[in-house]
């Protein structure tokens, strides 16, 4: 069972996970380009690194493919190595991302069809949340840890149950999920992210002043958070997607058994093959049995 | 001040006596019994004396406990709504100091844990708190949805005198879950200290109006069995254990925490029809329909009727729907969808030809013992990944989900 961490640590020093989209099929239609965008983020981190000495930082970058570590400032050597004229945060970090980049369009094989396709959110929240166990673990004295999202894709509806498995887990080991959502429509997995957990939700009117955001809202540790005034959630979207077709509904039938929604009434469960009574309602349309189920 | 009063009761003849009972330690001998320093030994083969390896132990429980689990996860009615009331004797026999550091904490501690649990197994499902002291059952919390209200009530009330009373608890318990639906299942779970109940009256009464109210009854005793909490389990159909140290008593807790299979049989399965209201805008101004009172923000709005209300889940008072929010069902789908258990990796296994990862996928802990051999270390089947142990608790326990599974994309 997740631990809660002691407070026996100083409160104003931060271990901040980030988590980077880097999906290419959302960078080449977004508004910003993604070397802006890096450079914003780049100013970020260094600029966190500066404020308290003890300040870590971790990057995971989110691909479409793959996720992968690319920055730990606990571990990566101090020095630049050749380019001197660049800091070694960058240096370093550019190099990894570099690498991974072309990892992850390596592994693709084939290029999404229809809508824009979305990351590995699920995937980089999984990995930053046992890196923070990790670091709980690894005794009283450590960061305060919280995560932050740098996220532009549109949601995966086949991620949800990974991705709200994810946020539970945050919320019992009280991790903050911060996010910064890049992309045209609002993100309702990071908006539920950051209001269970007690994060804050953020989406710039204006992506070049993006490095202003990020400071004034997302540098401060969480001892100090409490004085500021933060953007606050202008009402948050609790709507369930059905598992019959993924769509978002604001009423639906659940299966007694277990718990699954659908968006019409349905002769027989197509999660746990429970069979059902006397319909509750008129609605009795039965055509639709198909339902991937999500990956877990 | 309890155990004071308790002397008290005895006479004065022991009197004298208590000094030798605590005041007779010197300070040296206290530190022992208090640690039970003792506990944390082990014989090995050869009778030497060596400490408990303690996280080999827990994973190996932990395993045991993974795959008990996914043997009869079978088929749980997850949306069996229960109205279980949790009633707590704080008589004095709860400051005894068999449990450590006295019963009264451990219950306290593991009723928090019970409840979590609870609601993430039957998440449309409510609690109450109950406590008895001084003969007379207090009522701690209304029935609700929310666990952090019912633990910080609990927390507030961490203190124990008088008498407990077993009648005095069921009638009242009795009078809140009469008012339930009739499709709510109706129980009581007792935790119980005292080896005695105080009554004003006819027991077996109370019982037999539990019995016609269908309130299934539990107990948990914490000293000895006691007949008249068998009698009223065996009437009410109800479960009846006594606790034998704290890792059992945890463990007759966590029992209750999935629904009775009795009542789960029993039960037809249903397609409820429900709403998923949007939070309304911070800042706006309603009246909302369970106070009548005029708000600002902080609420939901019913998508059928468009009527306000306060908390989740209820039910609509305008038009009767059920009212839920999504991450309240979400958080049992990892009793839905449950990961694979890890293989666990002997060192001797690996291949030359495939060399294992340095690190764990998850964590970046290196997997390398000092001599640079792989370490107690476990896989995936599905992705392949190597992790550590810590992770593999932590991804089996609170995750639940594989990242190395997570972080790939199946197509
Ligand atoms: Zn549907
Ligand atoms: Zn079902
Ligand atoms: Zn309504
Ligand atoms: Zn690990
Ligand atoms: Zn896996």
């Amino acid at each position: 069972m997740a631990s809660v961490p002691s407070k026996l640590y100083s409160d104003d020093v931060s271990l901040v996970m980030v988590l980077l989209d880097t999906n290419p099929f959302f960078w080449t239609t977004s508004s910003l380009p993604f070397s802006q965008f890096l450079a914003q983020v780049l100013a970020f981190l260094n600029s966190m690194l500066l404020l308290n000495q003890l300040n870590q930082v971790v990057v995971i970058a989110t691909g479409y493919n793959s996720c992968d570590y690319i920055y730990d400032s606990s571990s990566a050597p101090n020095h630049s190595s050749e380019d001197a004229r660049l800091p070694a945060l960058y240096s370093n970090l550019l190099q990894k991302l570099e690498e991974f980049m072309i990892r992850d369009e390596k592994l693709g094989k084939e290029e999404p069809r229809g809508k824009l396709a979305s990351s590995l959110l699920s995937g980089s929240l999984s990995m930053a949340l046992c890196y923070i166990q990790r670091v709980f673990r690894s005794g009283p004295l450590h960061p305060q840890p919280r995560i932050l999202c740098l996220q532009g894709s549109p949601d995966g509806p086949e991620q949800y149950v990974a991705v709200m498995n994810a946020i539970f887990s945050a919320q019992r080991s009280m991790v903050p999920i911060d996010s910064c959502y890049v992309g045209a429509h609002n993100s309702a997995f990071l908006q539920q992210a950051s209001y269970i957990t007690g994060g804050v939700y953020v989406k710039p009117q204006h992506l070049d002043g993006l490095f202003q955001y990020l400071v004034t809202v997302f540098a401060t540790d969480l001892h100090s958070r409490s004085f500021l005034q933060l953007p606050r959630p202008a009402g948050v979207d609790f709507r369930a997607s059905c598992f019959c077709h993924k769509m978002t509904i604001d009423m639906g039938y659940i299966c007694s058994v277990c718990l699954s929604i659908f968006c019409k009434h349905h002769k027989k469960c197509s999660t746990c093959g429970s069979v059902f009574g006397q319909a509750q309602s008129d609605n009795t349309s039965a055509s639709d049995r198909k339902r991937k189920a999500p990956e877990t | 001040m309890s155990t004071g009063e308790k002397r008290r009761l005895n006479g004065e003849a022991e009197e004298e006596d208590d000094d030798d009972i605590d005041g007779g330690l010197d300070a040296w001998e206290r530190t022992y019994t208090d640690e039970r320093s003792w506990e944390a030994l082990e014989e090995d083969e050869s009778g030497l004396l060596c400490p408990i390896d303690n996280k080999a132990i827990y994973h190996a429980q932990y395993r045991r406990r993974l795959r008990s689990l996914s043997a009869n996860a079978a088929r749980i009615q997850k949306g069996l709504i229960r109205f279980l009331y949790i009633v707590v004797d704080l008589s004095r026999a709860a400051s005894e100091m068999d449990f450590r550091p006295s019963r009264m904490v451990v219950i306290t501690k593991h009723v928090e844990a019970f409840i979590r649990e609870f609601f993430d197994q039957n998440p449309l499902s409510q609690i109450g708190l109950v406590t008895i002291k001084d003969g007379v059952a207090h009522p701690l919390t209304e029935l609700g949805g929310s666990p952090e209200s019912h633990i910080k009530a609990l927390m507030g009330k961490m203190e124990c005198s008088g008498d407990s009373s077993l009648q005095n608890a069921l009638d009242l318990v009795c009078g809140y879950l009469d008012q339930i639906p009739s499709y709510g299942h109706r129980e009581v779970l007792i935790l119980y200290s005292a080896l005695s109940t105080c009554d004003p009256g006819d027991i077996m009464e109370s019982i037999q109006k539990c019995k016609k109210s269908k309130i299934r009854c539990s107990v948990i005793g914490l000293s000895a069995e006691m007949f008249i909490c068998k009698l009223l389990c065996q009437e009410t159909g109800g479960l009846y254990s006594v606790a034998m140290d704290e890792a059992h008593f945890k463990e007759l807790m966590l029992d209750h925490a999935p629904p009775p299979p009795a009542i789960a049989e029993f039960a037809i399965a249903n397609l409820i029809k429900m709403g998923f209201p949007q939070r309304a805008a911070e800042g706006s101004i309603a009246i909302c329909s369970c106070h009548k009172e005029a708000k600002v923000g902080d609420g939901y709005i019913c998508p059928r009727c468009k009527a306000r209300v306060c908390e989740l889940p209820t039910e609509c008072r305008i038009c009767g729907l059920t009212l839920v929010s999504s991450p309240h069902l979400a958080r049992s789908y990892h009793h839905l969808f449950p990961i694979t258990p890890f293989d666990e990796v002997s060192p001797r296994q690996n291949t030359p030809l495939q060399r294992p990862p340095k690190t764990c996928f998850g964590c970046q802990q290196s997997l390398l013992n000092p001599g640079n051999k792989l370490g107690l270390s476990v896989a995936c089947p599905k992705c392949n990944q190597y992790f550590c142990v810590d992770c593999d608790i932590y991804i089996h326990e609170s995750l639940h989900n594989c990242p190395g599974c997570e972080s790939f994309r199946h197509s």
